[in-house]
C-alpha cells in the first residue's frame, strides 16, 4: 500500500525521529486512528455515529468556552447577558445558536449509537466495560445537559431545576440535606445558578475523560462488526486510515449539513418558547417539559403514580415518588447491566431472527415515551405512558434473559470474509 | 427464518402500537379546546431567504411607538438598532432625542437628565416592575422584546406546532397577530370578569389588555390605510425583527454555510468511494 509507503517515510524524517525516541506519538496516533489499527472491514453507517458524537462534544466544549466569555452567572443578569450574546457579541448569535443545538445533535448521535450497540451485541464479551463506561457516559451527559439548560434563566429554566431537584427530596432521610446541597440555600436562587454554571464547566472535561478511557477499552480488542463474529485474521480487517477516516469524515459532513440547517434555519426547533421568558419564581408555566432528549426518562419519572401497577408491591416500603425516581435513574443504569441480562451466545440481531423484532419494539417504545413525556399526564397517555414503562423494563428485565435461553440463532458465518463473500441474508 | 404467522402477529402488534399513539397523540391537543390555532401567515421573513419588510416594520415601530409603549417596554432594543430597519443615522439621532434619560453621577456627584442618544435604550413607560404591575391591576405588562420568540401557538411547544403544521409555521408573529385581531364578544357561556376582555386565541379566553387597535389609531407617513389589520400586522413584523434582529444575517450565513457543506460533503463521498474501490 502507498499509505504505508508515506508513513514510513514520514518516520523517516529527523525531527519526527527526534520526537518520536523521545516520546512515541507517531506510532501512538497511528495505532489509534491511522493505518495502524485494523478496523473490521464490514462496518455499516451505523458505526458512523462515535465518531459523530465525539465532533458534538468538541463542537459543545469549543462554542461553550466562548460562550462563558461572555456569560454572567447571575439571576439578575443572566438572561440579559445571554441576550447581549445573540444581540451585540460579535457572531454571538452562531455561538449561542451551535451550542443549543449541539446539545440536542449530541444526545441524537448518542442514541443511535447506544440502539447500534444494542442491536448487534456490541456490549457482549469482551467489550463490557467498553459498554459501562459508555452508560457513564450517558449519565454525565444528561447532569451537564441539564444543568446547562438552567443557565440562560429563563422560565423553563428555572421551573425545570426546581422539578428536577426536588426529586431528590425523595431520598429517605437525607432528601431535604441533598436538595439544600444542591440548591445552596432553601430555594432555586443566585446559589444555584453559580454551582451550576461551575459544574457545567467541568462536566464536559469529566466527559471527555470517560470518552479518552471509553476509545482504550475499544481499542483493546477493536470494534465489533454487523456480524458479531469475531475478526479471525488480517483478511477480515483493513487499516482504520484511510478507509474509515474518509469515511468517518463524510459521515460528519453529512451529520454537519442537518445540524447546520437547524442552527441557521430553525434555531428554536428544540427548544421550549417559555424560556424567553425570564424566569419568575412566583409564575408557573402551565406545562414544565424537559428538551426532548429527556422526554422518555421524564415518562418513566411520571409513570410512578399510587395507581401504578408495577408501584403496588412496593407500596409498602417507599412513595410513589421515590418509586418514580429510582425508576427514572434504574433505566438508565440498568443499561449497564445488559451485558448480563442479555444472555444469548450470539452477538448480532442480523443471527437473531425473534431479538431482531423485540429489539425494534423496544425502540418503538422508547419513542412511545418520549412521546408520552411530551403531553400533560391526563387521559390516555398516563395508561399509555405506564404501558411502555412497564414494557421498557419488561424489555431489560424478562425478555432478554429469557429470549437468549429460548431463541434459536441463525447458522453464523465463519468469519466476517466469509459473510461478505456469501450474503447471509 | 421466523414462523410466517409470527411475524405477521408482530407487524400487527408494532403497527397497532404506531397507530395507536400516532391517533391517541392528536386528542389532547383537541381537547385541549376553547383555544382557537392562530393561522398561518405568510410573512415575509419566512424561508431560507427570507427578510424583514422594512416599510412594514418601520410602519410598525409607529404603532409601538403610539399604541403599546404605553403599557410595554422593549428593554433590549436600543436606539442604534432602529438602523437594521432602514432608518438613517440622522432619523435615529432625532428619534432618540425625543427622550430624555437620567445619567450620571456627574464629577459633582450628582444625577441629571439628558436627551437620549442612539446608544440608549428604548425607553420603558413604568420606573420598575413593581409600578407597571400597580398601574396595571397587579400584574406587569410584558416586555415584548422577545414575544414573537417567547410564545408559541396556544402553548404548544414548537415540535407539536410543526407536527400541526407540517406545511410551514412561524410560531410567535402568528400567535402575536391573532391575538391582536382576536377581540371580540364572547360566546355564550364564557363568563367575563370585572377588567377582563375576550380574546379567543389567549389561553383561557379572558386577557387583562383591552384591545389596542382600533382603525386609525396611528397615522402612517406613506399614506397606507392604518386598518386594525394592517397595523397588527405591521406591529408583529417589527416585534419579529425585535426578537430576532440576527435573523437576516443568520439566513444569509446560512445558505453560504449549506453550500460549503454541500460542496465538501459531495467531494468527501467522492474521495470515500475512489478509496473503496478496492474493497469487496
Amino acid at each position: 500500500m502507498s499509505e504505508q509507503h508515506s508513513t514510513s517515510k514520514f518516520m523517516q524524517n529527523g525531527v519526527v525521529k527526534w520526537i518520536e525516541h523521545r516520546m512515541p506519538i507517531f506510532s501512538f496516533i497511528d495505532h489509534s486512528v491511522g493505518s495502524g489499527y485494523p478496523a473490521p472491514k464490514n462496518l455499516s453507517y451505523w458505526w458512523n455515529f462515535g465518531s459523530l458524537a465525539g465532533l458534538a462534544l468538541i463542537i459543545m466544549i469549543v462554542s461553550g468556552i466562548v460562550l462563558a466569555m461572555h456569560y454572567t452567572p447571575h439571576t439578575t443578569l443572566a438572561f440579559n447577558s445571554v441576550e447581549r450574546i445573540m444581540r451585540d457579541v460579535n457572531g454571538g448569535w452562531l455561538i449561542r445558536y451551535l451550542h443549543m443545538n449541539g446539545g440536542s445533535f449530541f444526545f441524537f448521535a448518542v442514541f443511535i449509537h447506544i440502539f447500534r450497540g444494542l442491536y448487534f451485541g456490541s456490549y457482549k464479551y469482551p467489550r463490557e466495560l467498553l459498554w459501562i463506561i459508555g452508560v457513564l457516559i450517558l449519565l454525565a451527559m444528561m447532569a451537564t445537559a441539564f444543568m446547562g439548560y438552567v443557565l440562560p434563566w429563563g422560565q423553563m429554566s428555572y421551573w425545570g431545576a426546581t422539578v428536577i431537584t426536588n426529586l431528590f427530596s425523595a431520598v429517605p432521610w437525607v432528601g431535604d440535606s441533598i436538595v439544600t446541597l444542591l440548591w445552596g440555600g432553601f430555594v432555586v436562587d443566585n446559589p444555584t445558578l453559580n454551582r451550576f454554571f461551575s459544574l457545567h464547566y467541568l462536566m464536559p472535561f469529566v466527559i471527555l475523560g470517560l470518552v479518552i478511557v471509553h476509545i482504550w477499552a475499544l481499542h483493546t480488542f477493536g470494534s465489533n462488526n454487523p456480524t458479531g463474529v469475531d475478526v479471525k485474521g488480517p483478511q477480515d480487517t483493513i487499516p482504520f486510515h484511510p478507509y474509515f477516516t474518509i469515511k468517518d469524515l463524510y459521515g460528519m459532513g453529512v451529520f454537519l449539513l442537518i445540524f447546520c440547517f437547524f442552527v441557521f434555519f430553525a434555531p428554536n426547533y428544540f427548544g421550549e418558547a417559555d424560556n424567553y421568558i425570564p424566569a419568575n419564581p412566583l409564575a408557573t408555566p402551565p406545562h414544565i417539559v424537559p428538551e426532548w432528549y429527556f422526554l422518555p426518562f421524564y415518562a418513566i419519572l411520571r409513570a410512578f403514580t399510587n395507581d401504578f401497577v408495577l408501584y403496588w408491591p412496593i407500596s409498602w416500603l417507599m412513595t410513589a415518588k421515590l418509586a418514580g425516581v429510582i425508576a427514572m435513574f434504574g433505566s438508565v443504569i440498568l443499561l449497564a447491566l445488559v451485558p448480563w441480562l442479555d444472555t444469548s451466545k450470539v452477538r448480532s440481531a442480523r443471527f437473531r431472527p425473534v431479538y431482531k423484532w423485540f429489539f425494534w419494539i423496544f425502540v418503538l417504545d422508547w419513542l412511545v415515551l418520549g412521546l408520552v413525556g411530551a403531553h400533560p399526564p391526563e387521559g390516555a397517555w398516563v395508561l399509555i405512558g405506564q404501558i411502555s414503562t412497564a414494557y421498557y423494563f419488561a424489555h431489560l428485565l424478562v425478555i432478554l434473559p429469557i429470549l437468549g435461553v429460548i431463541e434459536r440463532p441463525l447458522a453464523l458465518p465463519e468469519s466476517i470474509s466469509a459473510s461478505v463473500t456469501q450474503p447471509a441474508e | 427464518m421466523m414462523k410466517p404467522t409470527i411475524k405477521t402477529a408482530f407487524a400487527a402488534f408494532v403497527t397497532a402500537a404506531a397507530v395507536s399513539a400516532v391517533v391517541l397523540g392528536t386528542a389532547p391537543a383537541q381537547a385541549a379546546g376553547n383555544v382557537a390555532t392562530p393561522a398561518v401567515q405568510d410573512w415575509s421573513f419566512k424561508g431560507l431567504f427570507g427578510t424583514f419588510d422594512r416599510a412594514s416594520a418601520q410602519r410598525g415601530y409607529k404603532v409601538y411607538k403610539e399604541v403599546c409603549s404605553a403599557c410595554h417596554s422593549l428593554n433590549l432594543i436600543k436606539f442604534r438598532n432602529l438602523q437594521d430597519l432602514g432608518f438613517s443615522e440622522a432619523q435615529v439621532k432625532a428619534l432618540a432625542a425625543e427622550y430624555e434619560i437620567q445619567d450620571g453621577p456627574n464629577d459633582d456627584g450628582e444625577m441629571f437628565t439628558r436627551k437620549r442618544t442612539p446608544s440608549d435604550p428604548l425607553p420603558a413607560p413604568f420606573a420598575n416592575e413593581k409600578a407597571a404591575a400597580a398601574a396595571n391591576n397587579g400584574k406587569a405588562p410584558p416586555d415584548l422584546s422577545l414575544i414573537t420568540k417567547a410564545r408559541a401557538q396556544g402553548g404548544d411547544s414548537v415540535i407539536k406546532v410543526s407536527l400541526k403544521h407540517p406545511g410551514g409555521f412561524t410560531l410567535g408573529a402568528d400567535y402575536v397577530y391573532a391575538l391582536l385581531t382576536g377581540y371580540g364578544e364572547p360566546p355564550a357561556g364564557v363568563e367575563v370578569p370585572d377588567g377582563g376582555n375576550y380574546n379567543k386565541y389567549f389561553p383561557g379566553g379572558v386577557i387583562a389588555m383591552a384591545s389596542p387597535l382600533a382603525a386609525d389609531a396611528v397615522e402612517f407617513s406613506d399614506g397606507t390605510k392604518a386598518t386594525v389589520a394592517q397595523m397588527a400586522h405591521d406591529v408583529t413584523m417589527f416585534l419579529s425583527w425585535a426578537a430576532e434582529p440576527e435573523l437576516e444575517a443568520r439566513k444569509r450565513l446560512g445558505v453560504k454555510v449549506m453550500l460549503f457543506l454541500l460542496v465538501l460533503t459531495g467531494m468527501l463521498f467522492a474521495l470515500k468511494r475512489k478509496i473503496w474501490s478496492d474493497i469487496h
